[in-house]
């Protein structure tokens, strides 16, 4: 019995990138990126968000084709045209929203793809399925709907999937983030089990303490670039502390250039303005809760969130905004409690949110430009009167706005989705900073802004803190936070795991904390 | 009020219930197949009125009701196809697309029809019937349920082939999928637009069927707008029959009891205003809709055209 077909021998190169390069307006995000993955292997590439995991990805399973530098398979050159084409070439993908119908059986699922005429073929898939997956030490119950199964199961539903198909490579794209810890152990025996039959695994995740344990070699990437390789022979050779030191030296350490880093002088004091105590918010099916959130912001401090994205930034920022209702805990603002207001009143009393969804929530986009400066304001004196529109007043403020804030707009009755990213961020500052800021919460304030909106905004926040403002400053960013931040709180699965003031090694101590490493 | 429950009252009301019922199961069927397939086909009453027309004017012109029938589902095929190039390959917006088709061909028919017979509605024979024997003997029932054309035996049967499709073909899995999960039938190697267009191109044959057969056996004639609703109907029948053909034809038959009582108790002489009784079908949506529309279960990709790649 031999399910998995011929078997490579451990070691040949089953997929070679090289110099493989890929470009999304605006952002590199693979550059020159050389990879070799070699059968009996688990290769675990390893990144923050951003750093161009996905994109790699993507052209392995056919979904993306890169723009330069060539993949071979098998040691010849190849273009992977389709998701179908990678699957023929004995390449399969698990991503990491899982493609399975939920309303089919297990068994349906696997036969989906036959010939549309034919009847699926249950009675010899099943024979098929247990040949796989009984020596991987998997029970799939065929008969079962996926929508009954859990995550981990329905991971191991695709993983026998692609084996059904004679993968070869085996990518599992974030395979862990959905997985309890005993999921997370179940799966790492799994994938050992695989490369033991001659299978490459692709693992990729974000967690170091993953690769640590279950990589036979480890690629970083880091901002679209490979930074580093650590080959079997060193892994293996490697105390478990000295991998670590090495892997955040490569992930986080400090590279020419970025010492450009400029935090804001704050004079000393001890005026706390916002207070948060014990802030939790329930959790729901597909977003963590909050839980025993506490910090404070002092005057003219920036207090950065760093986290990996999805780890509870939005909803501390809209719990605070008073957009999410919070089960439990005290927000305080210059000492007065802000916890039985609605968003508004909390607007009124000076905490301001700026959102990352600034086309969403943040503006109406087709309003003009002078309007979206005063949504918060419609229908109040001095702009409106009686409930009818003063357009001379709202002109000429919205004028002195728009030079104010620098923002770049044809004219002030164009429509405010027809700007620029950076424009509209700067007509959300403008709006949000606008009479009686005192704490303002920005949710990734440079996301998918340009390099000179980036800075502008950036210094818009510095500048804000320098007027005596407190500001959460959340991103994902981390090189943002360390060049602007004061203190630096870091978010994982909705709690704060850990403070760290900014400064020198400041980098590595958030970094190792963003992982689940004590600082 | 004897007349109420005589045999040749009962006769008559259940023979009228299956002719009412059948257009509504036709085109119940060929919707359900679209919306497990993830297109919501509101243009079912523009194909049903089209399979009408054609359907009358083929049977019209030939003297045959199989010709009829046939060119019925051709019309309701052709406005398929319309509706699957737009919706389902290029992609555009369902709903509205299907009532711009249902409008425009409701005015298309009623036009062409003036054009051909100005304002004379020509009839078509009776319907030559096929007896089943030994069960057409039957008293009541008999004659009520076994005397019909083939085309009734035709539809019913139609329910028992999509139990089979849907529970034990390849062709209803792939179906489903399209509907629930079109991005995992894509990864899985089959073609999403391909699937969903052969069940909409299914909903085109099985309406126009439908208003054909409402045309030349429920009238025996063609009349502008003829189908009054019946393809929404059939959508409703869709909905509630949660993916089972069965349900389809349990909903058909209770609206086809509802219209066939509206001229049963006008035949029976019953004192009741013909308005009220002309209400009962839509009565018996709406209370089926209370009663059961709470538990419909649609796919999750209903109304979603597909998009590889995007989430």
């Amino acid at each position: 019995m031999e399910p998995i077909n011929e078997g490579p021998q451990t070691g040949q190169a089953i997929v070679t990138l090289e110099g493989v390069t890929k470009r999304f307006p605006g952002i590199i995000a693979n550059d020159q990126i050389d990879l070799e993955i070699s059968a009996g292997e688990v290769h675990v590439l390893l990144g923050e968000n951003g750093a161009g995991k996905s994109t790699l990805i993507g052209m392995l399973s056919g979904l993306q084709q890169p723009d330069g530098g060539r993949i071979l398979v098998d040691g010849v050159e190849t273009a992977i045209r389709s998701p179908s084409h990678a699957l023929s070439l004995g390449i399969g993908t698990v991503f990491q929203h899982n493609m399975l119908v939920p309303t089919l059986t297990v068994a349906e699922n696997l036969a989906l793809g036959g010939p549309w005429w034919q009847r699926p073929k249950i009675a010899e898939l099943a024979a098929r399925v247990a040949e796989i997956a009984r020596p991987l030490g998997i029970e799939i119950n065929l008969g079962a709907r996926v929508s009954e199964l859990s995550l981990g199961q329905q991971q191991q539903v695709e993983i026998v999937r692609a084996l059904l198909r004679e993968s070869r490579l085996l990518i599992l794209d974030e395979a862990t983030s959905m997985l309890t810890p005993q999921g997370i152990a179940e799966l790492g025996a799994l994938m050992r089990r695989l490369v033991e039959r001659g299978l490459a695994v692709v693992f990729i995740t974000h967690k170091l303490g993953e690769a640590a344990d279950f990589g036979d070699r480890v690629s970083i990437l880091k901002l679209g670039r490979k930074v580093g390789e650590i080959p079997p022979e060193r892994l293996r050779k490697l105390e478990r502390a000295a991998l670590v030191d090495e892997i955040v030296d490569k992930m986080f350490g400090r590279q020419a250039g970025d010492d450009a880093v400029s935090i804001p002088p704050r004079a000393a004091n001890d005026d706390v303005l916002l207070e948060v105590r014990d802030l939790s918010v329930p959790a729901t099916a597909d977003m963590p809760g909050l839980e025993a959130i506490s910090f404070t912001i002092g005057k003219g401090e920036i207090l950065g969130v760093a986290g990996i994205d999805g780890n509870g930034q939005k909803e501390l920022a809209e719990a605070l905004a008073g957009q999410r209702p919070a089960a439990g805990g005290s927000v305080r603002l210059g000492g007065q409690s802000l916890d039985d207001l609605e968003v508004g009143a909390r607007r009124r009393k000076g905490l301001r949110y700026l959102t990352d969804d600034r086309l969403g929530e943040g503006t109406v986009g087709p309003f003009p430009v002078s309007i979206n400066y005063f949504l918060k304001q419609i229908g109040e004196p001095p702009l409106w009167r009686s409930g009818i529109e003063r357009s001379r007043e709202i002109e000429s403020r919205a004028r002195s706005l728009t030079h104010l804030y620098d923002v770049r707009t044809p004219a002030l009755s164009t429509p405010v989705g027809r700007l620029s990213g950076g424009n509209i961020q700067k007509v959300l500052i403008a709006r949000e900073l606008a009479e009686g800021a005192k704490a303002v919460i920005f949710n990734k304030p440079t996301y998918g802004l340009d390099l000179a909106n980036t800075l502008a905004t950036r210094q818009r926040i510095r500048d804000i803190a320098g007027e005596g403002l407190a500001v959460l400053l959340i991103s994902t960013d981390l090189e943002e936070l360390l060049s602007m931040c004061h203190r630096i709180v870091v978010i994982s699965q909705g709690r704060l795991v850990g403070t760290v003031t900014n400064g020198p090694g400041a980098g590595e101590k958030v970094g190792r904390l963003m992982i689940g490493l004590a600082a | 009020m004897s007349g109420l429950f005589s045999n040749v009252f009962l006769t008559a009301l259940l023979f009228g219930a299956v002719t009412a019922a059948i257009p509504l199961l036709l085109a119940g069927l060929g919707e359900q197949m679209s919306e497990k397939a993830g297109v919501l086909n509101i243009g079912i009453e523009g194909m049903m009125i089209s399979g009408a027309y054609l359907g009358f004017v083929g049977a019209y012109y030939s003297g045959s009701f199989g010709v009829g029938f046939l060119t019925g589902a051709l019309g309701g095929i052709a406005v398929a196809a319309l509706m699957a190039l737009l919706c389902v390959r290029i992609g555009l917006n369902q709903i509205v697309i299907g009532i711009a088709l249902t409008l425009g061909l409701e005015g298309l028919t009623a036009l062409l029809h003036h054009f051909q017979f100005s304002r004379s509605y020509p009839r078509l024979p009776a319907v030559p019937i096929t007896e089943i024997p030994l069960l057409a003997d039957i008293p009541i029932l008999g004659p009520a349920l076994f005397k019909h054309h083939l085309i009734v035996y035709f539809s019913v049967a139609m329910v028992l082939v999509m139990i089979w499709v849907y529970r034990r073909s390849q062709l209803g899995l792939n179906l489903q999928a399209a509907g629930d999960k079109p991005a995992a039938l894509d990864v899985a190697g089959i073609d999403v637009i391909r699937t969903r267009t052969i069940a909409v191109l299914f909903t085109g044959t099985m309406a126009g069927l439908g208003g054909a057969f409402l045309a030349n056996v429920g009238a025996g004639l063609f009349i502008p707008f003829i189908t009054n609703g019946a393809g929404f109907l059939g959508i409703v029948l869709a909905m509630l029959a949660r993916g089972r053909p069965v349900w389809v034809l349990v909903g058909a038959l209770i609206f086809g009891m509802c219209l066939s009582l509206t001229t049963a108790a006008q035949v029976a002489g019953i004192n009741v205003p013909t308005d009220v009784i002309q209400m009962l079908p839509f009565l018996a949506v709406m209370v089926m809709l209370v009663l059961f529309g709470r538990r419909a279960s649609l796919p999750a990709a209903l109304g979603i055209p597909y998009e590889r790649g995007a989430r």
